[in-house]
């Protein structure tokens, strides 16, 4: 039996590709059509590596695990939840009501991705767009730090580099393309100019394109090393197309000057738009990460490291970051869900981490699970689950249920921990008042 | 569904003519009946005031801009926690409160339905999901429309019909309940950096102007009989000197029935900053001469708040104003997003201003049926304001004494000192809940007579109207007490009204091929189904038959 679903939303990266065509023969994904290399392989490969249920090491039943990760969040007085990045947007809506009744600290990936750049936007707001703007007008493209061609692979031929725009209908010849980064990477060959920049130099760098944008005499021959008749160009450059876009990653926001470094830009690019049209955006989103940080300044008004432990949100970057909480030992359980905190945290916050009561969510196997007192292996969402995923600029997406599960949703795991701590604290199901109860009404006026 | 019978209540319900009549209220399955069985559940409200519950006609607080206004903003709510309960969620509050926090604070003024007025199409999902989260009052969205490049090219092609099934299509995708348009042209000209100052003016790479979007877009509405007019937020906004543009808008439509929408910020006169001045007399006077038209006013609260919109030019030029935070996001085909904080101030001579020319305009319209209260929220203020200016509009005296507070040269430069009129309970009723419902063709809204929603607010009588209406006694949604003594006693959701317009089947493949070219999502993946929204309740049109 051969089942073909099109427009498929792919839940790997930012860029949510949702024109995917999936085909599932005989109960299997053979194919992913138009899909990347990572979305082939998030596709044909979801089946592999997936997480057992148990507890200490030992298989358990998921009755068992819910009860034991209930016991646990609990009896905690600072329990922390973690991820949510690549998870579905309901789940995320109950991980917060989670928190909200245990009194969490809750954060998500962008710890260890783009917190900065949602901190420098804070402190200076951001000129940006949604990416089909930049499909549609954007004549020249800079890509600052970051390596699309293997991070976002199609984010060059669906937004950026290559497609045919409404008001650039030359495509990939009405573009000049900049890429600059600490080294070659594949995203330079995709580039008219490449500018290489010391590891650390980056501020130094913008600041003088800014100083060259805004007519301020630079009296440098090079700034470092990059001569500065390279970027006299390019500001002028800049200056003078009808619209143009910055693009960063986290070789702005995870080396040296992190937030600064990325307010530079948002400067840089608040400065253009004296002149012309000029967009800033990040590059986001491992998974639905951009829907987390929605989800969370929904519900608390704050878009991570939010701390619910006086019964309602405070907000705090390097107080209640999972990073932080955790190096600083302060967090006594942990609920990592649809994340890899072991694995992409500093040593003294994964180490911290084994020391106290775990419970990993997850469809597969990682660092986390490895070392979880309690893992519950779930469904993958986006393929066995339905849902909402935000693409980086923000745009909502549905996600399609293809493959049935044995395994249960992280939805579906997150309601019953809610419930199970209700029922240990004697909270009647009256009083469930947010219960998400469907109640359609089709009368008609 | 328990009944419920509301006795010994002054009641007032405007279309009625009920003026603090002695009258019971029977209530089951959440309506409004004629009778009850004489054994029916009792809730006393002798010397209470019973109101229908308030209806918020133009309002931020969900969807994209909305939740930029949250994130981008810590120090805003941070001194603001609105604690959980057994019964409530936590959340924050500020100018931008979160999802329930913001459910939470309508019903604690006694609003049970609340419009979001500036959705981008694209953003509709993000919208909706919020609002499933809102909980304690029934929603809607307004879907933007102004610049859209679908409709702009139909208007260039001279398809009013094209229009009018795309319009179709897009109401129904987006889940919208009405037309919004938000600086027509304007906001196209601001994807490369410009702006239109005149109803003539050309929309770039498209070649018609703002009358052309204007005219075109109220003849869809009609056509399409949404139950809402247009709902316009007029090009110019803020500048010195934009009455003259709001007159020839107003002038642009002949007896066609417009939503005017926070016009405080369209009646300037003068022509700089420096001359600026109120132009509220002539708006009032053009209004009360023709009833087509309606309006809220976007009264400005002093104080820190969170401005947002779709006028992405506009908010360029209050960032070079105040040089705080700058927002910007465009959105492609259909939009833009500004989002600057803005403080006005007291002692600044233009926010005292704006101040007083939102009070002239309420005093000036004669018609309270045509004039709605809102602060254009979180624009001129937040919504928890609403208080403070019904014992503005209700009391002269504290009037006259909030007016010595602000610049002096206010009182000399606005009729505002000789404005003696005080809004009665009845005018508040219909300014705050019978007006806009019956604007926006909610029938079963604002109004406490058989088959109406059983919404009700009741209030205890003071004569500090902002303590009376901060403060309701009891709050009911849909027949159940929500409400009691100013606690929140009961959790419900409401529901998201949306109207029902026709699927234009000749149209689609067209829509479809200009989609599938310049959009970055599926044409299949953009629709909204209904099953997206946790409870919903479609709303007829009047649409007229088609030949075609």
């Amino acid at each position: 039996m051969t089942e073909v679903f099109k427009n498929v939303t792919c839940p790997f990266c930012g860029v949510v590709c949702d024109d995917l065509q999936v085909k599932v023969e005989n109960g299997v994904i053979t194919e992913a059509k138009r899909g990347c290399v990572l979305g082939r392989y998030t596709f044909l490969k979801y089946d592999g590596d997936r997480a057992t249920m148990r507890i200490d090491g030992k298989p358990a039943t998921l009755d068992e695990c819910i009860e034991a990760a209930v016991e646990i969040l609990d009896e905690s007085t600072f329990p922390l939840i973690y991820g949510l990045a690549s998870t579905e947007c309901d789940a995320q809506r109950k991980a917060v009501e989670l928190a909200d009744l245990i009194g969490s600290t809750i954060d998500t990936t962008s710890s260890v991705c783009h917190s900065p750049t949602l901190q420098a936007i804070q402190h200076m707001g951001d000129s940006t767009c949604t990416v089909g703007e930049i499909k549609n007008r954007s004549r020249l493209l800079i890509f600052w730090g970051c390596n699309p061609a293997e991070s976002h692979p199609r984010h060059f031929s669906r937004y950026s580099v290559t497609p045919v725009g409404r008001f650039v209908p030359e495509g990939r010849k009405g573009r000049y393309v900049v890429n600059v980064d600490v080294r070659k990477t594949p995203s330079a060959r995709a580039a008219d100019l490449f500018i290489q920049v010391p590891p650390g130099k980056d501020y130094e760098v913008i600041s003088t394109l800014r100083a060259l944008v805004n007519g301020r005499p630079v009296d440098a021959a090079e700034v470092a090393g990059v001569k500065i008749e390279i970027l006299r160009d390019l500001a002028e450059r800049m200056k003078s197309v009808k619209f143009g876009s910055l693009f960063w990653g986290m070789g702005l926001t995870m080396s040296r000057g992190k937030h600064m470094n990325v307010m530079a830009m948002l400067q840089l690019a608040r400065d253009l738009n004296q002149y012309t049209k000029f967009t800033a955006s990040p590059m986001r989103g491992h998974g639905n990460v951009v829907g987390a940080a929605t989800v969370l300044s929904y519900t608390t008004g704050y878009p991570f490291g939010i701390n619910l432990g006086r019964g309602y949100p405070q907000y705090g970057p390097g107080e209640f970051t999972s990073v932080d909480v955790l190096a600083r030992g302060e967090a006594d359980a942990a609920l990592i869900i649809a994340a890899d905190a072991v694995g992409n945290f500093p040593a003294a916050a994964a180490s911290h981490l084994k020391k106290i009561p775990t419970i990993a969510i997850d469809p597969k196997e990682s660092m986390t699970t490895k070392t979880a007192n309690i893992v519950i292996a779930t469904a993958v969402s986006g393929i066995e689950t339905g849902g909402t995923v935000y693409r980086m600029d923000g745009i909502p997406l549905p996600l399609t249920k293809i493959m049935d599960s044995d395994y249960p949703s992280d939805l579906d795991v997150l309601s019953r921990i809610i419930a199970g701590i209700r029922r240990r604290r004697g909270l009647t199901e009256t009083e469930t008042l947010h219960a998400d109860a469907e109640n359609h009404q089709r009368t008609s006026l | 569904m328990p009944t419920l019978r509301i006795t010994n209540g002054r009641v007032f319900d405007p279309s009625r003519k009920l003026r603090g009549d002695i009258s019971d209220l029977c209530i089951k399955d959440g309506k409004i009946v004629e009778s009850l069985p004489g054994d029916a559940p009792v809730l006393d409200a002798k010397n209470l005031i019973v109101f229908p519950g308030g209806v918020d006609i133009h309002s931020h607080i969900a969807g994209p801009k909305v939740n930029i206004g949250r994130a981008l903003r810590p120090e805003d709510h941070r001194h603001d926690p609105v604690p959980r309960t057994k019964i409530r969620r936590s959340g924050t509050g500020g100018s931008v409160p979160s999802v329930f926090a913001t459910g939470y604070r309508y019903a604690e003024m006694g609003y049970t339905t609340v419009m979001e007025a500036a959705v981008p199409p694209i953003g509709a999902r993000h919208a909706h999901e919020e609002l499933n989260d809102t909980p304690m009052f029934d929603k809607g969205i307004y879907t933007l429309m102004g610049s859209n490049e679908f409709v702009l090219k139909y208007i260039r092609e001279k398809r009013p019909d094209k229009v009018r099934d795309f319009v179709s299509w897009l109401l129904r995708a987006t889940r919208g309940y009405a037309i919004k348009l938000v600086n027509p042209g304007g906001v196209e000209n601001w994807k490369y950096g410009q702006d239109v100052t005149g109803l003539d003016d050309l929309v770039n790479d498209f070649d018609v102007t703002p009358r052309q979007i204007l005219t075109t877009m109220a003849w869809v509405n009609e056509e399409l009989g949404l139950p809402h007019t247009i709902h316009l937020h007029c090009n110019n906004l803020g500048v010195p000197g934009n009455y003259s543009l709001t007159l020839e808008t107003m002038k642009a439509f002949e007896k066609q029935r417009v939503h005017l929408t926070h016009m405080q910020f369209h009646c300037y006169g003068g022509k700089s900053w420096a001359g600026f001045s109120t132009k509220a007399a002539e708006i009032a006077e053009y209004i009360n001469s023709h009833p087509n038209f309606t309006l809220d006013v976007g009264q400005i609260i002093f104080g820190d708040t969170t401005t947002m919109t779709a006028d992405g030019p506009w908010q360029y030029r209050l960032h070079g104003l105040n040089h705080r935070k700058w927002y910007n996001a465009d959105v492609e085909l259909e939009s833009s997003c500004g989002v600057v904080p803005y403080v006005f101030k007291e002692n600044n001579y233009v926010n005292a201003m704006q101040w007083a020319i939102g009070l002239e305009l309420f005093l000036l319209v004669r018609d309270p049926w045509r004039i709605y209260l809102t602060t254009d929220h979180p624009n001129g203020g937040s919504f928890i304001f609403y208080p403070h200016i019904i014992r503005m509009l209700m009391d002269r005296e504290y009037r006259q004494d909030c007016l010595k507070k602000v610049h002096p040269r206010v009182l000399r430069d606005t009729a505002l000192q000789h404005l003696d009129r005080e809004y009665t309970l009845e005018e508040i009723c219909i300014i705050t809940r019978s007006g806009p419902a019956r604007a926006l063709g909610l029938r079963h809204k604002g109004h406490l007579g058989p088959g109406a929603d059983a919404d009700v607010a009741i209030y205890k009588e003071d004569s500090n109207r902002e303590a009376m209406f901060e403060g309701p006694i009891y709050v009911l949604k849909g027949g159940e007490l929500v409400l009691k003594d100013g606690e929140i006693v009961k959790h419900v959701f409401g529901r998201t009204l949306f109207v029902d317009t026709p699927e234009p089947a000749e149209l689609l493949g067209e829509i479809r091929d200009d989609f599938e070219k310049y959009y970055t999502v599926q044409f299949d993946n953009y629709s909204l189904p209904v099953e997206a929204l946790r409870s919903y309740q479609p709303v007829a049109t009047r649409a007229k038959a088609r030949t075609s």
